[in-house]
Parts: structure tokens; sequence; C-alpha cells
């Protein structure tokens, strides 16, 4: 059973990650940047680390991509 | 350098850091074994030292000087970008009009402040009982903050959140973790029962602390990002 959603979580972080990876334009990357730490973060829940995983959700998930953000609204002017 | 030159180095490197890759994998424990002598010492420590929370014991008490190098690391990226983010002398900051903001968005930070930030503080105070602490706590906390930014505009937010005072929160929680550090501080504390809110001695002291410098350090992180896009923009539109 948690074998089974190991490999799961471990196919959507690869599935998230491609699809940042994927995303050309900066903006819309901090929206798949932040979807890929919701799902990283699901990951380290299911690999019992559910310190790590919030972590995860509050820089990886809501500062960074806030940061990405900005910056893109600085610089595309 | 040319294109070509340049991929054979590539090659060559990427072909010696596959070879010692996969040797280090094949060395590894197989994967979700009972062997762990880390673990086994680690939980009795945090036992002994009536900390529920095994990570907390971990980086606030067993190995709190790794703690103090990560704080320095943290100031550090802080006062980096408060340097190189800081305004030109020809620039300068803006009273914007009220910009229109999205009711309906609005409507959902309204509700989701009081609760993200009931969030961070639970995080902080019950670090050493349950998953969360200092780090994470502090992190919610600043960016549960900027849900103002979402409710009430860019004004809401810097009226209702005095910069300097994140700053001089940023200075004194980091030297007060430095000085703990340098002096040496053990456990000293009485450690309670395990599971209890005052337990653990030191431990929730740390946390609390730790979680405001995070707090305060990312608020003034993301100020400054906060004033280049959109305080310094109205300038040259």
């Amino acid at each position: 059973m948690s074998a089974a959603l190991i490999v799961v979580a471990l196919l959507l972080v690869a599935a998230a990650g491609t699809a940042v990876v994927a995303t050309g334009d900066p903006a819309r990357q901090a929206i798949t940047l932040s979807a890929y730490g919701i799902v990283l973060s699901l990951l380290f829940l299911v690999l019992q680390a559910p310190d790590v995983a919030l972590s995860q959700i509050a820089v990886g998930t809501a500062l960074v991509p806030l940061m990405v953000m900005l910056t893109v609204r600085k610089t595309k002017k | 350098m040319s294109r070509r030159s340049r991929t054979v180095v590539f090659a060559a490197g990427a072909a010696v850091l596959a070879a010692f890759f996969a040797l280090a994998v094949a060395g590894l424990p197989p994967f979700g074994n009972t062997d762990h002598p880390y673990r086994d010492l680690a939980v009795a420590a945090s036992l002994r030292q009536s900390t529920a929370n095994v990570v907390s014991s971990l980086t606030f008490d067993l190995r709190g000087f790794d703690t103090l190098g990560e704080e320095m690391i943290l100031l550090g990226s802080v006062v980096g970008a408060v340097a190189l983010l800081r305004p030109r002398p020809d620039e300068k900051e803006q009273n914007r009009s009220r910009t229109e903001t999205n009711q309906s968005v609005a409507l959902i930070a309204y509700v989701f402040l009081p609760l993200t930030l009931l969030l961070g503080f639970d995080l902080l105070v019950h670090g050493h009982l349950t998953p969360g602490g200092g780090f994470q706590g502090g992190v919610v906390l600043a960016t549960g903050l900027h849900l103002l930014y979402l409710s009430g505009g860019y004004d809401a937010l810097r009226r209702l959140r005095p910069l300097a005072w994140y700053e001089w929160v940023e200075g004194f929680t980091t030297a007060a973790f430095a000085a703990a550090g340098l002096i040496g501080v053990r456990n000293f504390l009485p450690r309670g029962v395990v599971q209890q809110l005052f337990s653990a001695g030191t431990v929730p002291i740390l946390n609390i602390l730790v979680g405001f410098a995070v707090g305060a350090g990312a608020v003034v992180l993301l100020a400054q990002f906060l004033t280049q896009a959109i305080a310094l923009e109205d300038k040259d539109d």
C-alpha cells in the first residue's frame, strides 16, 4: 500500500517537474513551480517527513513563486 | 572554447559523474529497511530530553549549532537582497492612488488572513510537540501577512507592516541566537514531561526565537521585492 503511494507520489513529482521545465514564460512558470511544490510536499508526507513537507509548502509553494512573480513584474516593463 | 570542445568536456565530466553516482547509489542501504543507527540514537536522545518532535530536538538541541549556521545563511541572504534591491538615488517611492482589488480575491484573503496567522503561531508554539517549528511557522506568518496585500492593496500592507520593526526583530532575534551559540548554551532548563506544552527545556524558546527571526527576515526580504515591483514602478509610466 505505502509502496504504491510512494510510486504514485514519485510519478507526480516527475510529471510536475517536467511541466515546470516545459513552461516557457517565467510568469506562468511561477504557477507550475507552485504546483510542483505542492506535489513535492505530498511526496515528503508519504515518506513520513511532515516537517519537511511543511517547509516545502511554505517556501516552495508560496514564498518563491511570489518572489518570481514580483521579479517578472519588475523586469517585464 | 568552441562548441565541439565544450561538448567533449561536458561529456567527459558527465560520464565521470554518472559512474561515481552509480557506484554511490549501489552502495546505499536498501530503500525502506529497518536498520537506521542514526535514528535509534536520535530518537533515544530526544526522548531523554523530553522532546516529542524528534526533528525539533535535532535542530534546536542535539544539532543546535548547525541551526545557528542556517540562521546566518538567512541573515546573509536578507542583507544581500536589501543591499542589491535598494532604490537608486534618483528613484523615489510614490504614493500610489488606490488600486482596484478584485472583490472575491479580497474576500478570500480577508477570511484566510487570520486563519493563516493562527496556523503560523500554532506551528511556532507547538514546534517541540508536533511537526512544524520556528522555520515553518515563521515563513507561514510572513507569507500570511502578505494576504493583506491581496485584500487591502499595497497601501494597506505598507500601513499595517512597519518595516523598521521587522528589521529590528530580525536583527535582535538573530543576535540572541548567535549569542546563545557563542556562549555555548546547552539545554539547561527543566525538560518537564514529554508531550506537555511546557517541556523540552530550551527547545520551544529557541523555536520561537528562530520563528521570529525567519518571519521578520522573510517580511524584510519580500518588502524589497514589493518596493521594486510596485512602489517604484509608477515613475517610468
